[in-house]
Order: structure tokens, then sequence, then C-alpha cells
């Protein structure tokens, strides 16, 4: 059931003459909801913004804020069962209720959309280069080899190389950067007035992500293109966009130039979602130093992880060839000591997950030794390690995944006791859940509740609870706080430090984010291919990389201040991360690397001690 | 189970009370289940005993035959609640045997993984191959005819079918996160399978055993009608709708009553496995 009502009757006659050269996009008092059973949600409330040509409008908000709903709204691509009211006026024509064969003579023409996931939104079953040149044939008549053309060229100004084989390539064989420039390219191909960017950088590694923005601000003053960038990171909004929207539940709560919003915010929510982001720039909270000052005393080290190597078997190149390995972690050295949190940072595919699970004992297959205080874990049998493992736990990146959802979360954070003391009886457990459920911030009665009735932030705390439940010395958490808000996050890493000082518990922070890693960590790994880059106290590591790849690492994380933003000097990184069945000779930093030369595709830099830090690089 | 005062069993059992097929297909199962049991006694007449002087006739409120006689007049209300008996038993048993075997075999095989998982399903995929018939032909050749048999012989098959589905279900269970959280914290691989991978399988196997019962009663039948089942003058709903279904034109009230008992059996077996399935769920749970 749609219906829809032009508020303002004279919407088009003002967008077509008042304002014909300045507004392209003009949104009034829309007003989205959804009509369920039980209740009507309202996902946006009179929503107004305008927009215009060449214009970068950002809206940032939380999840669940309505962003996305406005752009589908936009698009006409809302489900049925939402009922859109208001008015939405594009190039003087009326979007809202605009029937279908309109609808598509504009989109993918004069406004197309770029969605978050470039995994799913190509189809699987078409070669890149078809399904471009569709777009074409449909909008411009061209013919089809005309249109072949034309998406090769648009694959160049994309940054495509080698356009012509990408074309005639199906989108799985691609990686996720390079598939996100095809979307981009296809969006662009008929050169329109307005380009919807939902999250576009989101499921990208940073350094990519700092590529496809480069490559959108180029487009964009090359074109004209008007951009409504959709994001929650507040560090995207500040390096592209002029104007911004903040929206929180469906309603704008403030809205104004880049500068104003980031300095001058009026709103409250704005001024704490500006708090709530970790900034790669920031100063280390004093909380924090005092911590590593405690723990200065040379003392064994909690975990030794010495030459530790990950190969998972892959498939074979040919029928009699012999099986391929992909190498997740190789040759992975560190050390963490008592009391501290040591952060790994890098991108998807660098082996970070992989490592904990091997530290974490649940692979079955690594070489290498993994020592926690003196004991070799990989040598323990069945029952030892069993009781090693009340030392050492562990929190999941996904907070409902990582939980029984048959199980009451009173069940599933008592789980660990029942194993590590037998003997406690059940009153006593269960006053120790509600005890653990207090301090990491819930209430009692939520014993008896499933997982599915919380929150990604209030599944987290129950990860956290169980992991803490037994008194272990060390927690390795494995990306805890990127599946959530930015608020949330806040919250979850401030919970870990209080904690850390409470219990005196060693942490391994995994984390692709380097702002949330800076906040958090004392000392800092930095992880690439498998291998280790660069190790320092997160100080000197932050302050002066000397690693290339941390040194890009660190220049790619947008800074949430528009005008630093804007002065920073970016390297760009070439290409994609290598992949791991194939790593290159030498360092494997190598094919990426604005210093490389004929030294560093000969021979693997080991790790050497530079200043404050440990590094594997030639030439740093 | 342990610390909450909330089982999931109670948390279920809640929430399927106020799924309103399932509930009266409960109730009508379990007035089947007593008129199986305790109406015979209400009729004058025995399972195998021959009325004479009614061979074929319809059904009558004065004669005491109140779902008429057979072709060679034996009483069908009585038998058909006696065939009831059999059937829902054979169908109870078997499926218990399955689904004990099945779950166990399938969830280990599943769960642990590499050599033994091999070894597993390949015992599995051997026994598929053994043609039933000839299965339980043997059976009956070595240790006689026993109603005891059907049960052992129709589990031993249908296990196979619940620890296939059982085990791909545990292969995408095993890696869920809170599974790998539960290793780190040191549970045991029983415990796991037991209190982890069991649970959250329940959903499938439940409506697989809904599926199950049915097929087994039918399964029964054929049994029957090769004479390698039920035997004379015991009866099922099977043999009844058999024998029923050769005198279809000349005395349709033999196939219509034990038809119309199995009917409203397997539909009610089938609401009640739906909302076991979404009672057993508590993602489900909420607005309902």
């Amino acid at each position: 059931m749609r219906w829809i009502r032009a508020i303002d009757g004279g919407a088009d006659m003002r967008a077509s003459k008042d304002n014909a050269g300045k507004t392209l996009l003009d949104v009034r008092n829309l007003n989205i909801a959804y009509r369920g059973e039980l209740a009507t949600v309202e996902a946006v409330s009179s929503l107004s913004f305008d927009l215009s040509p060449g214009e970068t409008l950002g809206i940032v908000g939380e999840s669940g804020s309505g962003k996305t709903q406005t752009a589908l709204a936009l698009m006409g691509l809302l489900p049925a069962t939402a009922s859109v009211n208001g008015s939405a006026v594009f190039e003087a024509q009326e979007l809202l209720g605009l029937p279908e064969y309109r609808l598509n003579a504009l989109r993918g023409n004069r406004m197309a959309m770029i969605f978050q996931d470039p995994m799913t939104a190509l189809n699987p079953h078409l070669k890149v280069g078809r399904q471009m040149s569709r777009v074409l044939e449909h909008h411009q008549g061209l013919s089809a080899r005309d249109a072949f053309e034309a998406a090769a060229g648009m694959l160049d100004a994309v940054r495509v190389p080698d356009a012509r084989t990408r074309l005639r390539q199906y989108p799985h064989e691609m990686s996720g950067g390079m598939r996100q420039r095809i979307m981009i390219a296809t969006a662009l191909l008929c050169k329109p007035a307005l380009l919807l960017a939902d999250e576009p950088t989101t499921a990208l590694d940073v350094t990519v992500q700092a590529q496809i923005l480069a490559i959108l601000r180029e487009l964009q003053a090359e074109l004209g293109t008007a951009i409504l960038l959709i994001t929650h990171d507040m560090g995207v909004v500040a390096g592209n966009c002029s104007r911004v929207l903040v929206m929180r539940e469906g309603r704008l709560r403030e809205s104004g130039s880049a500068d104003d919003v980031f300095y001058r915010p009026r709103d409250s929510y704005t001024r704490q979602l500006l708090a709530a982001v970790p900034r790669l720039d920031a100063k280390r909270s004093t909380q924090l130093t005092a911590m590593s000052d405690a723990d200065s005393g040379a003392t064994e080290p909690l975990l030794r992880v010495s030459d530790l190597r990950v190969a998972f078997p892959a498939d074979r190149p040919r029928f009699f060839a012999r099986r391929r390995q992909l190498i997740a972690v190789d040759g992975v050295s560190l050390d963490v000591r008592r009391g501290e949190t040591l952060g790994i940072v890098g991108e998807s595919g660098c082996g970070k997950s992989t490592l904990a699970r091997a530290v974490l004992q649940l692979l079955d297959g690594y070489s290498g030794r993994v020592c926690l205080l003196g004991t070799e874990l990989g040598q323990l049998r069945q029952h030892e390690l069993i009781a090693q493992r009340q030392k050492m736990q562990v929190v999941f990146q996904d907070p409902l995944a990582s939980l029984d959802p048959r199980m009451t979360v009173g069940d599933i954070i008592a789980e660990p006791l029942q194993t590590f003391e037998p003997q406690m009886t059940r009153a006593e457990r269960r006053a120790s859940v509600q005890r653990m459920l207090a301090r990491v911030g819930l209430l009692p009665e939520h014993a008896d509740r499933y997982p599915h009735e919380f929150s990604g932030g209030q599944c987290q705390r129950i990860g956290i609870a169980r992991a803490l439940i037994a008194r272990p010395e060390l927690v390795i958490c494995d990306e805890p706080v990127s599946a959530l808000d930015v608020s949330v996050q806040a919250q979850v890493v401030n919970l870990l430090i209080e904690l850390q000082q409470e219990m005196g518990l060693a942490l391994v922070f995994i984390a692709h984010d380097l702002a949330v890693v800076r906040y958090i960590s004392h000392r800092v790994l930095v992880l690439y291919l498998g291998r280790v880059a660069e190790i320092a106290d997160s100080v000197s590591l932050y302050e002066s990389p000397r690693h290339p790849y941390t040194q890009a690492l660190i220049a790619a994380v947008p800074i949430p201040d528009p005008q630093l933003q804007r002065s920073r000097q970016t390297v760009l990184l070439r290409g994609d991360v290598p992949s791991p069945l194939d790593p290159p000779s030498g360092c494997a930093f190598r094919t990426r690397c604005p210093q490389a030369d004929a030294l560093c595709a000969a021979e693997r830099p080991q790790l050497r001690t530079v200043g404050a830090s440990e590094l594997a690089c030639h030439h740093a | 189970m342990t610390a909450a005062g909330r089982s999931l069993w109670d948390d279920a059992w809640r929430s399927l009370r106020r799924n309103r097929a399932a509930m009266t297909a409960l109730g009508i199962m379990g007035v089947v289940l007593v008129l199986v049991l305790f109406a015979p006694l209400l009729s004058p007449y025995a399972y195998d005993s021959t009325d004479w002087d009614r061979i074929s006739t319809p059904p009558s409120l004065s004669t005491g035959h109140w779902f008429g006689t057979d072709d060679v007049g034996r009483d069908l209300f009585v038998r058909t609640l006696h065939g009831g008996r059999i059937s829902l038993l054979v169908g109870l048993a078997a499926t218990l045997v399955s689904l004990i075997i099945g779950v166990a075999w399938g969830a280990t095989a599943g769960y642990v993984g590499g050599r033994t998982d091999q070894f597993m399903m390949r015992i599995v995929d051997v026994l598929y191959a053994m043609p039933f018939m000839f299965f339980v032909i043997l059976l009956m050749v070595f240790f006689g005819r026993n109603i005891l048999l059907i049960f052992v012989a129709v589990g031993a098959v249908n296990w196979l079918d619940m620890a296939r589905i059982v085990r791909g279900q545990t292969l995408s269970l095993k890696k869920r996160e809170f599974i790998e959280a539960a290793r780190a914290g040191g549970v045991s691989t029983y415990n796991i399978i037991r209190r982890h991978i069991v649970p959250n399988l329940l959903g499938v196997v439940v409506v697989y055993v809904t599926l199950t019962i049915p097929q087994v009663i039918l399964v029964e039948s054929f049994l029957s009608f090769l004479g390698l089942g039920v035997q004379e003058p015991m009866t099922s709903w099977g043999a009844l709708v058999n024998d029923g279904a050769q005198t279809m034109e000349t005395a349709p009230w033999a196939l219509i009553f034990p038809a119309l008992f199995l009917a409203l059996t397997l539909f009610c077996f089938n609401f009640v496995g739906d909302g076991l399935r979404d009672a057993l769920d508590p993602r489900d749970r909420r607005g309902r």
C-alpha cells in the first residue's frame, strides 16, 4: 500500500522556475512508514533537504536512522509494504509516486545508486561487460559494440587496470575493491546528475576506501555529478562532503556545512556522535598511559608466540598438480605481557583472525609454538588443554552469532563455570552470573532472556561477560566492535578498558579500525599478508610510522575533521592486497610499495629494531 | 537447564499453547489415542470374531456394528481401533529408534569430521545400498514373524535419512561462532554436541520426525500387504485400508473409517510438528 500526497502543491513549479539553476533535488517533508500487524514503524519522519548540482551532501547516522530508507525512497526501490508521503522533486519531476516506466527512464540514466555490498550488487551470472553495456543500450540506444567501448572507457576512468579483460570476466573473479569500482563505473556510465552512494566504502579496507573515495571525487569534478553520500563514518564525511545531515531514528537532528557540524555542532546527539568517534590523531587517554607505566617492569610474557605459520590446503591448479597452499599466517612471533593490550591491525585477508584462532587452539594444524605462561599449548593432551583454556578466553566479532540462540543468556554466561568450576552449586553459579551481568552493565533479570532479544551492543556485553566469568588472564578480542554502531563501540571499548584494569587482564585486540586500536592498545602489531610488518608501542607507531605499509595505512584512515582531512596529503597505495595463494617473492608488500626495488623482490626482510619499533623492511 | 529458571522445554510448551492449530491437533491426537486404547472395550464384539449373520453389512447403530462389518463379518469399529494400536506403536517406536540412532550418528559424524566422518557416512551408504525388502525378508526368514522385527527393520532403514540430514545441519552449525566460543571456553566435544549442536538441530529434526511417522505407518501397511507385516487376525490401519480398497465399490465403509483415522492422525502429526518447530525456536516467539 502506497499513498502519496504532495504536501506542497507548488513544489513542481518552484523547482522548475525559481530554483532552476540552483536545486537539483528538493526533498520536502518525506515520511516513510511500515505498517506492521502490531504497530506502525516510522522509518523516516518529515525529512527535508535539498541538493545542488555538483554538490556532495553527506547523510550520517547510526543503523536504524533511516538514511538508507531515504535513498531507496528516492530511487523508488522501497518494498510495497512501505507507505511514503511528502515530496521529492528531481529536475522538476516529482519522484514519489512516479509510475514505474517513468522511473526506469530516470534510474541508471539521470540518477544512479551505488550499494554497500559490492559482492551482491552485481549479477553473478553475467559478465561485467554485459552488465555495463546493457545500461547504455537501454538508456542511450547504443549498439552493443559502442556500448562495450564506452564501458571500457569508463573502467579506465575509475582506474581499473586492463579494462578490456575485466569486461570479459564474471564478478566473482574480482576483489571487493574492484567490484566496487565496477559498480561506480556502471552508475556513472550515463553521466547522471545525481549519484546516491549508500555506504559505498563500508565493506572495503581503508587503503582501498581511500582509492575509491579519490576516484569518486575526481569523477565528480569532471562530470559535475551531485553525490548523496550515505555513511556512518564521520571521517569519510569530513573529507568528502560540503554539507552534512545528521539523522537519528528517522529524524533529522542537524544539518549544515561540514565545518559547522564538525566544529560547531548545535545538536546534543551530533556532539555525542562526534565525541564517540575514536580519532586516529587523538592523544592517548590518561587512563591508558597510567596503565602502561604500571607494567613497565620486565616479567615473563603471558603469551609468547614464536614463528607461527598456518597454511590451509587449497585447490589444485591442474588435475595432476600438487595442491596449492593458502598461507594465512606466515612466521608470526609476538609477546603479550601481563595487563597490557596488544592491538593487531591489518586489512581483510591478512590473517588476523586465523592468528587468533591458532593461538586459541581452535585450528587443527599450525607450525610454530604458542606458549601460555611457559606451557606450550600445542603439545598438550585434550584434557590438559581444556584446563589451560580457563586462562585464555575469546570475544568474537559477530555479537549475535557467537551466542547460542537456544540458550538463555544466564546459561550462556554460566557455561565456562560449568567447565572450570564444576564444584559450584546451581545457586552459586546463578549468583556469579548475576554479578557478572551487573558488571557489564546489564540487568539481573536479563539472565532469563534469549540472545535475539538484545541489541548488538548488549550481545557483545554478554559475550564479554562469558569471556570474563572464569577470571581468565588473557582475552583475545577478534574484531569485537566492528559490527557495532559508533556510539556503542565506544561504550564497549571503555567497558573492556575498565574490566582490564579491574581484573589485571591482558588483551589482544584485533581490528581493522586503526583509530579504535590506537585508543585501547599499549602496543600495536601491523600484519600484512600473514607477516608482521611492524610492531611498536602505539604512540610511536601512530606518530612516526616507519614501515611504508604502516605509513600508507595510517594515511588512508579518514579523520573526522573537515579542514585537517582536506589538507592531508594522502599517499594512495596501488592496487589490492595480493592473493595469499600466490604471495609475491621477497617482501610481501613490494607489489604496492612506493619504495620497492630489486632487493625487495629478491630477499624477504627480517624483523629488526629501528628506533622504538621492530619492523620488516629493507629500506626504512 | 541450569542456572536459569526457564528451560528450553518450558518455553517451548508455553509458546506451543498459543498455537491454535497445533493445540487442536494435539487435542484430536489425544482423543484418537484414548479411543484406540479404551474404546474397543465398549463394543460387545472382539476384533477376531465373526458375526455370521452380518457379513459385509453397512454401519448401523442398532446392530452394534458402528462402523459396519467386513467381508468375513468382523466388526470394523473394533478392528479400526485395534489396528490403530499397531499403527501408532509401529510409527512411534520405529521413529524413536531412527531418531535416537540418526541424531547421535549424524551429529557425531558431522561435528567430529575428518576420517571419522568419512568412515561413519560410508557405513550409512553401504546400508542404503541394501534393498529394504530383501532385508526384511531375510529378518523374517531367520527370526520368524514378529511385530518387534518390524520396528527393527523400519527403524534400521529410517535412521539413515535422519543421520544424513542431521550431519548436513551439523556441518553448517559447526562453523558458527557460538560453537567456536564454546570450544574456546573449554567445553568438551560431548558437551558441545549435547548442549549446542543437538538443541539447534531440533527444528529440522522435529519436522523430519513428523514426516517419518506417517511414512512408517504407510511402510507397515505395505509390509502387511505383502504378508510380511501384521498377521491376520491382527490388523493395522494400513492393512485395513488395503482390505477396504479391494471392496471399495460394494462396501465403502470398510475403506472410509480406517482411512479417516489414518488421515486424521497424519494431519495432526504434521500440525503438531510445525507448531513444535516454531515453539522450539526462541527467535520465533516474539509477537506470536
